[in-house]
């Protein structure tokens, strides 16, 4: 689905690359998590995908297809909910179809309906933004990014904003979500646990600049419940990432 | 806690109107410092004429040199934002001409206008245009660059980004530059009739100094406050029912 190839990265700020000869592959329906230190490049990356930044040499392959000039390929959501407050949540929904275009208006009210529904937010399309709790918002922002149409979903560490009790209840609402649709999912997050409890795949950012991604697979089927991580082989892979990740910090 | 507020404002400025009545009276030179009394008989006295005459003449002019200045600034404000050369080339011009002193000038403008309305509507825009242009080209800026970035990833380009997101992220600015230019516009107006006009409430303060009526040159300045004040009002009051959402920004 998503492929890396000997991907550099530059910021014009700095002197080095950021990103030198990166490659890896996330497979068709995957959900990987890509965990590191603070500031050490993951949300380049995905940057890098979405082409908000321009990569330096190498290339980047969605459906074996060059991602340059390409629009629509990959559906963003950010760390904020980023909703707009003037849009009633309906409105916000049918945004990224109004921009791609060529779509009736009926139509996408019907693809909000439905959407709604599926989030479990019928009824509250006409609502504003800011009546909606933090988890809501974080719901209908994850339903913005499914009604981009993609396949491939870029979330950026999407409920570290929220408190404990709902950042495990939007992880558990999430899987049962991807469980339905199967998109492919690449999932920025900091909280090891969380990375463990929601993925296939864990990818480490082994060093800075970043080289390459060590790949962890979770030992875990799906369907998950949390009680999944209590189980000896997670809690060994729980301690062995975040090793990996203190050895990077102190060195 | 509002009404706490407004108490405190009333209250003050019923003991600066009192300071003032107290020294007028002392000075007892009406043509120079009327007192509040005096000027509130006057613009009684006066009501005809100024309420149905000057009033009008100096609203028409504000209210096209307001239209044209809203107009003007918004759109200087749309180029500089669409090109950063446009930026370039006009934000210097439109600082600089906050610099050009117009009550000097505006005799200047009543040769190349008459006295035609359009002398003091050149002077109201001069003056009104300023606020509208900067404020809203601020507006423009402070989009959100996490926005501007996720309706990119949407496959969203210049020109969606300026309708979906920069035009009613700025509203708010918008409203605020209103605000802020009717005070100015309305001074622009009475300058403008100051200088050269036949009828306005400015036109008829200067009439009134040249006949060393003191209370009469302050009546037509109290009117338009008055309007001034009722015009920032409505156009908070229309605010406040279209942008409820100014506070989640």
């Amino acid at each position: 689905m998503l492929s890396f190839k000997n991907v550099a990265f530059q910021y014009d700020s700095e002197d080095f690359d950021i990103i030198d000869g990166l490659s890896f592959n996330i497979g068709r329906g995957e959900f990987v998590s890509l965990i590191g230190p603070s500031g050490c490049g993951k949300s380049t990356i995905f940057r890098l995908i979405s082409q908000l930044l321009t990569r330096k040499s190498g290339e980047i392959l969605v459906d074996g297809v060059r991602i340059d000039g390409r629009r629509g390929y990959c559906g963003y959501m950010p760390q904020r909910d980023l909703l707009f407050p003037w849009r009633t949540v309906a409105g916000n929904l049918r945004l990224p179809m109004e921009i791609q275009g060529g779509i009736s208006r009926a139509e996408m009210d019907k693809r909000v309906a439905e959407t709604l529904k599926h989030i479990g937010l019928s009824g509250w399309g006409d609502k504003r933004p800011d009546e909606l709790s933090g988890g809501m918002r974080q719901r209908v922002a994850f339903a913005r990014t499914l009604l981009t149409g993609s396949e491939l979903l870029l979330l950026d560490e999407p409920f570290s904003a929220l408190d404990f009790l709902t950042r495990i209840g939007m992880q558990e609402w999430l899987l049962d979500q991807w469980g339905r649709d199967h998109k492919t999912v690449l999932f920025i997050t900091h909280d090891v646990e969380e990375a463990i409890f929601l993925s296939s795949r864990v990818l480490v950012v082994e060093q800075m600049p970043i080289h390459r991604l060590v790949s962890f697979t979770v030992p875990a089927p799906f369907p998950r419940t949390r009680a999944c991580l209590t189980e000896p082989n997670m809690l060994a892979l729980r301690e062995n990432l975040i090793d990996l990740l203190r050895r990077e910090v102190n060195t | 806690m509002r009404k706490n507020a407004n108490l405190s404002a009333l209250i003050l400025l019923f003991i600066l109107l009192g300071i003032w009545q107290a020294g007028a009276m002392g000075m007892n030179a009406a043509y120079i410092l009327p007192s509040p009394i005096q000027i509130v008989v006057r613009l009684w006295e006066l009501r005809g004429p100024l309420l149905t005459a000057h009033l009008p003449a100096t609203l028409q002019c504000t209210g096209i040199g307001l239209a044209i200045s809203i107009a003007l600034g918004l759109l200087l404000a749309v180029v500089m934002d669409w090109s950063t050369t446009a930026e370039k080339m006009l934000y210097p011009l439109v600082v600089a001409s906050q610099t050009i002193p117009t009550t000097a000038l505006a005799p200047l403008f009543v040769l190349w206008f008459g006295y035609s309305i359009w002398s003091k509507v050149f002077v109201t825009v001069l003056i009104a245009f300023f606020p509208i242009t900067i404020t809203v080209f601020d507006g423009f800026r402070s989009a959100k660059s996490d926005m501007i970035d996720m309706l990119r990833t949407f496959g969203a380009g210049k020109r969606e980004i300026f309708l979906k997101l920069k035009l009613p992220a700025t509203l708010p600015y918008f409203f605020s530059a209103i605000k802020m230019t009717i005070p100015l516009a309305i001074i622009g107006a009475a300058i403008g009739e100051w200088l050269g006009a036949q009828a306005g409430l400015g036109y008829f303060s200067r009439r009134m100094m040249t006949q060393l009526d003191g209370a009469g040159v302050f009546a037509p300045i109290v009117l338009l406050s008055a309007v001034a004040m009722i015009a920032v009002a409505a156009v908070s009051w229309v605010e406040r029912r279209l942008i409820k959402w100014r506070a989640s920004l």
